[in-house]
């Protein structure tokens, strides 16, 4: 039977609950949101008693359906004051799904200052106290935590999440020990207020989730991997480079962020491309195409090592090569990598972080393209929580404030990541309207308008079609977030007519029910509008729909500027 | 005869350049430059001209930078 679990860290007692009807069809986001929207009063403070973290493994996680095992992680955010939900590769997905969690709740601050953690398993939960952790860095976490239960599913907070930085994020044990990241908004701070410093999960004794119509569900899942294979982007650009395959793709549209979002180009650019990242990883005897949980088949991951040979990063995305290699303009992936490792350790959002970098060297802070400089201050100053470090940490809308820039790339106070919305206007539409704040993933509308990917071409450059865009690609989002599904799965399902069918099929044959393709939009559209009520709720009005005034400017070289007006963008909403 | 620049991205560069100046017979469309190269129009995921999308019959002009990339879908 599934089952909730509640975890109060005021009163340090944890229970079981039945799962309440109207939750029981959901998972992922739309459970997370739908939990913080009933529980949580919207104009908490975030980082106070009312507030609460929620986990929710997706629907489909703990199955043999490929691409499947993400953990939403859900509260109100201490970064953007609104709802969030920020999702994650790694193993806790799987291994909570197995245990017939549906979702994990922890609510309320302990008295004192003593650090606890979790340990969760087949009975429930249990709060022991942790000293010996305490300060320490996630990779240390997860290797003393291996040591004391073994290969556990691990959630922890690195020394951000204990300071309660605003670009703290909670990162995720992946399949070989490294580290994935619930990135976004500030999640780790929420984690540290409750004085969490990590979550064991252990599935011992679990076997394979329950089926029940596991000949369906084998047939679906098969057809379903085979989308995915099928599909150019998923089959064959994603495993070959993973998303820094975007570095020039975007760099020859005229839409990659460059000196703190002043220019759309960067000279060095295929310094840091996929394509040389590809290389030099082969070259160096690492591996190229890595997968972060059992039953990937994407691998858009890969194993960075340095001239030695040795381990210094897995999962260096596109954004953080691009936002610390042109934005900050670096341009070196020896320094991005190290720079990515010291973040995944200390555990502070890399698109975040790196967004506050750019910002701060607009500031005079330091120049652009002192790589040795960033890596300081990551050891120095963000590890040690200096007056600088907390600074930094807590986001680039903040560092903006405090050292008089004028170009801050936020929305909703959360970093613009790697797309310039003046020459890509429909993720600028997304970065606008998400009720997450600033974020590609919430309706990644750059495969649209650069590639005719997921729904056939719009022309970045133009306002036409992109509300619509944005729209439609926002709620299928919310669709892949509730199941458990890479957000990649959004391309085979807008181009291959088999595999929302599978997909459907798989859901019917894992809970026995009858859903049919609508019931997702349905989904999508409730969980958005859940979303929006609690940000309205908490004060957000259509006018922080809106981008920086900065990108008013044109965009050099192609000229573009953000030119939709506020009614136009308010459009979004009328669904 | 015009000259152009054509920049090749991902897979499109395997065993054959990264960026190549050619000169081609003026009013030369972007597809018979890429069916020159031995690709086929269907495997163009992005056509651009001087940064902007440029469908296969698009003519090319003297000193015009083309870029050309598989079917990638994103990060
Ligand atoms: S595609 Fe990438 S993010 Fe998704 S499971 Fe595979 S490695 Fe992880």
């Amino acid at each position: 039977m599934d089952k909730i679990y509640r975890v109060n860290m005021s009163s340090l007692q944890c229970s079981v609950e039945p799962v309440p009807t109207p939750w029981a069809g959901l998972g992922g986001r739309a459970l997370t949101s739908a939990i913080v929207a009933k529980e949580v009063p919207p104009t908490c403070h975030a980082l106070g008693e009312n507030n609460k973290l929620v986990f929710a493994p997706g629907m489909l996680s703990g199955t043999t359906a490929v691409n499947s095992g993400r953990l939403s992680a859900g509260a109100k955010s201490p970064l953007t004051g609104t709802i969030k939900e920020s999702n994650a590769g790694g193993t806790a997905a799987q291994v909570l799904a197995r245990l017939g969690v549906k979702a994990l709740i922890i609510e309320g601050i302990p008295k004192g200052d003593g650090w606890y953690g979790l340990h969760v398993n087949s009975d429930g939960v249990t709060i022991v106290e942790e000293t010996e952790l305490i300060g320490k860095g996630n990779f240390a976490v997860i290797e003393a935590l291996e040591k004391r239960l073994g290969k556990t599913g691990v959630l922890t907070i690195g020394p951000a999440g204990e300071m309660k930085m605003l670009a703290a994020n909670i990162s995720v044990r992946d399949i070989d020990g490294k580290l994935r990241s619930h990135g976004r908004g500030g999640l780790g701070a929420v984690m540290g207020s409750k004085r969490i410093k990590f979550i064991a999960l252990d599935g011992e004794g679990t076997t394979a989730v329950s089926l029940a119509d596991s000949a369906k569900f084998t047939q679906a899942a098969r057809t379903f991997a085979q989308a995915i294979m099928n599909h150019p982007g998923t089959g064959q650009g994603l495993p070959t480079y993973g998303t820094a395959e975007m570095v020039n793709i975007v760099n020859a549209a005229g839409g990659l962020p460059t000196r703190n979002f002043l220019h759309g180009q960067y000279h060095d650019n295929e310094k840091i491309s996929g394509e040389t990242l590809r290389e030099t990883i082969i070259e160096r005897g690492g591996n190229p195409s890595h997968g972060c949980q059992s039953g990937c088949v994407i691998k858009c991951s890969q194993v960075f090592v340095d001239k030695k040979g040795k381990y210094v990063t897995s999962g260096l995305e596109y954004e953080t090569i691009e936002i610390l290699g042109a934005n900050a303009m670096i341009g070196d992936l020896d320094v991005i990598a190290e720079a990515d490792h010291l973040m995944d350790d200390i555990g502070i959002d890399s698109i975040e972080t790196s967004v506050a970098i750019g910002v701060a060297m607009d500031g005079g802070v330091l120049p652009f393209g002192d790589g040795q400089g960033v890596l300081r201050l990551l050891r120095e100053d963000l590890r040690a929580g200096t007056p600088l470090g907390r600074t930094i940490g807590s986001g680039a809308g903040n560092v903006g404030k405090l050292y008089g820039v004028t170009r801050v790339p936020v929305v909703k106070n959360q970093a613009i990541p790697a797309y310039d919305p003046r020459a890509i206007k429909g993720i600028g539409i997304t970065y606008a309207t998400s009720t997450m704040g600033a974020d590609h993933t919430a309706g990644y509308a750059v495969a649209t308008n650069l590639m005719g990917v997921g729904g056939g071409v719009v022309d970045p450059l133009k306002k036409d079609g992109q509300v619509e865009l944005s729209r439609h690609l926002q709620i299928a989002t919310v669709m892949l977030d509730s199941l458990g599904l890479c957000l990649f799965i959004g391309f085979p399902s807008a181009d291959d007519p088999t595999c929302v069918p599978a997909i459907v099929d798989m859901l019917n044959a894992r809970f026995g029910l009858e859903l049919t393709p609508e019931w997702f939009g349905g989904l999508g559209i409730t969980t958005l509008k859940t979303e929006r009520a609690f940000n309205q709720a908490a004060g957000f009005t259509s006018e922080h729909d809106r981008l920086p005034e900065f990108f008013r400017e044109p965009l050099a070289p192609s000229g573009a500027v953000w030119d939709f007006t506020g009614d136009e963008i308010d459009q979004f909403w009328n669904f | 005869m015009i000259e152009v620049t054509v920049n090749l991205l991902a897979t499109f560069r395997t065993d054959r350049f990264k960026e190549e100046q050619q000169q081609v017979p003026e009013g030369t469309t972007v597809g018979a430059v890429v069916s020159g190269m031995g690709i086929t129009e269907r495997e163009v995921g992005m056509a651009l001209v001087n940064g902007r999308h440029a469908p296969m019959a698009h003519p090319l002009t003297h000193g015009d930078v083309l870029h050309l990339a598989p079917w990638i879908a994103g990060g």
